[in-house]
């Protein structure tokens, strides 16, 4: 029942929402998110005491033999955790912020935090298809209507994109579904182990390219980095610390499990798409001067490298995966939450202009650096344990994909640090010697996510031991 | 029956209310309370035909009545009755004869109704007919405009064509297999005769023309952009739907056997993939939503044709949840189109800040027709697609079909950025609070439907 209150509570607030005036859609949806949570974490030790517990099936269209059933996992406990920690943090960094039309603003941020809680428990496919789209769909929404200038075009390219992956992945659905007889998740396993081997290649592609999208892997990706930029940044933040990580888990849960043996087929072509998308990506964000572009390219880059050891699929590789989605997530919320607080306060995200605000607001300087330095994976911090594990996953599989991918390394020192010397070292100017420091809630969100980079860096052990029976099912479909 | 023959009479009442009753509104309540009478009487047949677990015939096998019959009669009764209650007053707006178009529209439904249940080919050549001459009549009932003059002597004209084409199809079946009587043609049994065959392409390409199937399509947008907006939605949805189950039941009973002519079906998938192509590509060049919407209906065309190639369960229970989810929508698309006074899309630049209830409702609308999961378009294109991926050897027009529901999202798109993103001050008539309940009653089926598809297909 815990798992079904993790997707009731924010559907259930978000159309309430909609009719709230004032204050009132900001406040229910805090409330709400902070409810989530509370039943994330009780469901994670439910989840901890009797996985079984966490089972919820019910009839939904018996014609189709499609199920309302949902369920957790040790990796679909952690993702909800990270969902609803995510909504938490956003709802609390913006909570002084007035926005225009808030009643739609909060809602649909709602609606899309059921949608995506729905994509990590659903245990049906037609289920799972349904609340990835639903996720979209307000995403949209809210691009379109609180974005940047450009938002109508861009945001148009990336629901199309998005969309047209979905629509393969349904005809995939269907195909296998025929076979299985049901969209229940075991015997999609099963019905899939009867396909020939050309079936279950083609299938392999129809699937692989809606997560690929969504994650996005190169050179599928060219709607991010236009898309972050012109988002509204709390959007930015579910898009990049959540809804990237539907694409890896949609590879991790759907994909791998299901079609083993295509999935071994064409790893060596995977991995070698998303390593030339982690050192494309890596050299284009150099090269950026706008914020929001340069943390956009950068998430490609750490993306890029979470497939490649996806599909190395060993269990380091796996596992460092995991919990690679988990910190990601709250590392890349992190660099959001700053860069958001610079653009409202200085009214500019380009690099070139900005500067000297440690003298001004050290708070926001000493955050930045950390959480930085997070995300280039310093050890002792949570970036390091998720990257070690798959670059030695990786390294097992071919020595020199290794070698070209830890070139992402390197360059995300470059363009990190180079980062930090832009933004808050140097002169100030006429512009950022006005910056004001954080607010309480900013610094709430970011306190707890700076906490969480150290707990998590230097003892990852409970993240590890929660994935590790998901890694270990992901294994066990290829006689591993 | 008891469908047929309320609706049928009730046609011929409505022609003389309008003699003795002065007030347009009373009119109005007769026809929705007629509609009741007709829905309540086929709820009756329903109930018979569960009873008894089987359908029955009548008029010397004329007539077969099953349970689909019923069930998709009640779907067609139940779209009409969302349309009159949320369209039924812009009839006053067309011309005095209101009584006169109720009566029309209930002929139209007699001739569904027929189209449901027909078993003997004569049966539905006069169900065609008796659907189309209503509809040449109030596509022209806006007389002191030209280009509904035009719409309907268009219509007119072509539909004369394709029922002669119709009629020589029939006669041609009847000369290679010696019956009019859908279960004894026998072309589903053995190998077709050429005379046979060519009777079958003709009937597909009348049958084509009728559910505006491209290459047969291009009446369908001049004549719903000229025929009155609120004759347009009607045409659009109940009568198409009527159009195809009449297609339907004739090659899923006639083919019972189980050989199908390879020449047919490929003329068919041929038919599908244009269909699809043409009706989704054209749409987007469209500058009016009126047009666009009528490209859409042929384009929503294409995925219907999927469940007339699929000779399983699930084409019936698509075709079944498409008609109701395709009618709802464009029917509430249709209800808040009626309500702009300009019909491009930049007349709708704004219409969310203006009247957030209308945008509200057309955007669900525009989201059930462009197939997006949680409105009843979607499982009602799920259902057809997977009766054609069942069915099999027909991968490669799913494909076509996908690629085109990807591009239907930027027409359909064009209408949402234009109201939530765009800054404007449409005119748009105020809604009386009728309007909006039913509005929101419209949306709210739509919505339903898509999360539970089973409230209707359980009656299957």
């Amino acid at each position: 029942m815990l798992t079904v209150l993790l997707i009731l509570i924010p559907l259930l607030a978000g159309v309430i929402t909609f009719g709230l005036k004032g204050a009132g859609p900001k406040i229910l949806a805090l409330l709400s998110s902070i409810a989530t949570l509370g039943v994330a974490l009780v469901a994670l030790f439910q989840f901890r005491a009797n996985p079984a517990a966490t089972h919820v099936s019910a009839q939904w269209i018996p014609q189709l033999k499609a199920n309302f059933e949902v369920g957790l996992d040790g990796m679909a406990a952690m993702l909800c955790l990270l969902t609803a920690l995510a909504f938490v943090l956003v709802f609390v960094s913006i909570f002084s912020r007035e926005y225009e039309r808030s009643a739609s603003f909060y809602g649909l941020m709602l609606l899309s935090q059921a949608g995506l809680t729905g994509v990590f428990v659903a245990a049906d496919a037609m289920l799972f298809y349904v609340f990835w789209e639903l996720a979209l769909i307000p995403v949209y929404f809210l691009c379109s209507m609180w974005g940047g200038e450009r938002r109508i075009p861009v945001t148009f390219k990336f629901f199309v994109y998005t969309f047209i992956g979905s629509l393969f992945m349904l005809v995939g659905i269907i195909y296998l579904y025929l076979h299985a007889g049901s969209f229940g998740y075991q015997d999609f396993i099963k019905g899939a182990a009867g396909l020939s081997a050309s079936d279950q290649n083609w299938l392999f592609w129809l699937f692989f390219v809606a997560f690929a999208i969504k994650m996005p892997i190169f050179p599928l990706h060219t709607w991010q980095p236009d898309t972050y930029e012109q988002s509204p940044t709390p959007v930015t933040m579910i898009l990049s610390g959540v809804m990237v990580k539907m694409g890896l888990f949609g590879v991790l849960r759907w994909l791998l499990p299901v079609l083993p043996h295509a999935a071994a087929g064409w790893a060596d072509l995977v991995m070698i798409l998303s390593i030339i998308g982690i050192v494309y990506a890596s050299c284009i964000a150099i090269v950026q001067s706008d914020l929001k572009r340069m943390i956009a390219y950068s998430s490609i880059a750490h993306i890029g490298l979470m497939s490649a050891a996806i599909f190395a699929h060993n269990e380091t590789s796996l596992q460092g995966v995991m919990v690679q989605m988990f910190n990601h997530g709250i590392n890349i919320i992190g660099l959001w939450i700053i860069v958001d607080v610079i653009e409202q306060r200085l009214g500019i995200r380009n690099m070139k202009e900005l500067g000297g605000i440690a003298s001004k607001a050290p708070k926001i300087a000493i955050f930045l650096v950390v959480i930085a330095l997070a995300n280039v994976a310093l050890p002792l911090t949570n970036g390091f344990i998720g990257e070690f594990l798959m670059f030695s996953g990786v390294f097992q599989v071919n020595v020199w994909f290794m070698a070209v991918a830890g070139l992402g390394i390197i360059l995300s020192a470059v363009y990190m640090l180079n980062m930090i010397q832009r933004v808050i070292f140097g002169e100030s100017n006429a512009v950022t010697s006005n910056v004001t420091d954080l607010t309480a809630g900013e610094t709430f969100s970011l306190t707890l996510i700076v906490l969480l980079i150290v707990y998590l860096g230097v003892y990852p052990k409970p993240l590890l031991e929660l994935v590790q029976g998901s890694s270990q099912a992901v294994l066990a479909a290829f006689g591993r | 029956m008891n469908a047929l023959l309320s609706t049928a009479i009730s046609g011929l009442v409505l022609m003389f209310v309008g003699l003795f009753v002065k007030n347009r509104q009373s009119i109005k309540y007769f026809a929705i309370a007629a509609l009741l009478v007709a829905f309540v009487a086929n709820l009756f047949d329903v109930a018979w035909i569960i009873h008894h677990k089987q359908g029955y015939t009548a008029y010397e096998h004329m007539i077969t009545v099953s349970l689909f019959t019923t069930v998709f009669n009640a779907v067609i009764l139940g779209s009409t009755l969302v349309y009159y209650l949320l369209s039924g007053s812009e009839f006053e707006k067309v011309g005095e004869n209101v009584a006169e178009y109720f009566a029309l529209q209930f002929f139209i439904l007699a001739g569904i109704m027929l189209a449901t249940s027909f078993s003997n080919l004569l049966i539905l050549f006069l169900a065609i007919e008796i659907m189309s001459i209503p509809q040449y009549i109030l596509a022209g009932s806006d007389k002191h405009n030209l280009k509904s003059n035009e719409a309907s002597l268009k219509y007119f004209l072509m539909g004369s064509f394709s029922t002669g084409i119709l009629l020589m199809g029939i006669v041609l079946i009847y000369g290679g297999s010696g019956s009019f009587d859908l279960e004894h043609l026998g072309i589903g049994a053995m190998a077709l005769s050429p005379l046979t065959l060519v009777g079958i392409l003709l009937m597909v390409f009348a049958m084509s023309f009728k559910v505006s199937a491209a290459p047969f399509h291009f009446w369908t947008p001049d004549v719903y952009d000229g025929s009155p907006t609120v004759f347009t939605a009607f045409m659009a949805t109940v009568v198409k739907a009527g159009g195809f189950v009449a297609f339907i039941r004739l090659f899923q009973i006639a083919f019972k056997g189980g050989i199908v002519s390879p020449q047919w079906e490929l003329v068919l998938e041929v038919i599908t993939a244009a269909t699809l192509i043409i009706g989704n590509i054209t749409a987007v060049y469209q500058q009016s939503v009126k047009r666009m919407l009528s490209y859409s209906s042929i384009a929503q065309a294409g995925f219907m044709l999927f469940a007339l190639l699929s000779f399983n369960m699930r084409a019936e229970q698509g075709i079944l949840l498409y008609a109701a989810a395709y009618s709802l929508a464009t029917i509430g698309a249709f209800s808040v189109l009626l309500k702009m006074n300009d019909y491009t899309f930049d007349g709708f630049n704004g219409l969310a800040r203006k009247e957030p209830l209308l945008a509200f409702g057309m955007t669900i609308c525009l989201f059930s027709l462009a197939g997006i999961p949680l409105t009843a378009g979607f499982f009602a294109k799920y259902f057809v697609l997977a009766a054609a991926v069942q069915q099999g050897g027909m991968l490669w027009l799913v494909i076509i079909a996908i690629v085109c529901a990807a591009i239907s999202v930027y027409y359909y798109f064009k209408v949402i950025i234009a109201m939530y993103f765009k800054a404007g001050d449409p005119e748009v008539a105020t809604p009386s609070n009728a309007y909006k309940t039913m509005l929101v009653i419209t949306v709210a089926l739509v919505i339903l439907l898509g999360i539970f598809p089973n409230l209707l297909l359980k009656w299957l």
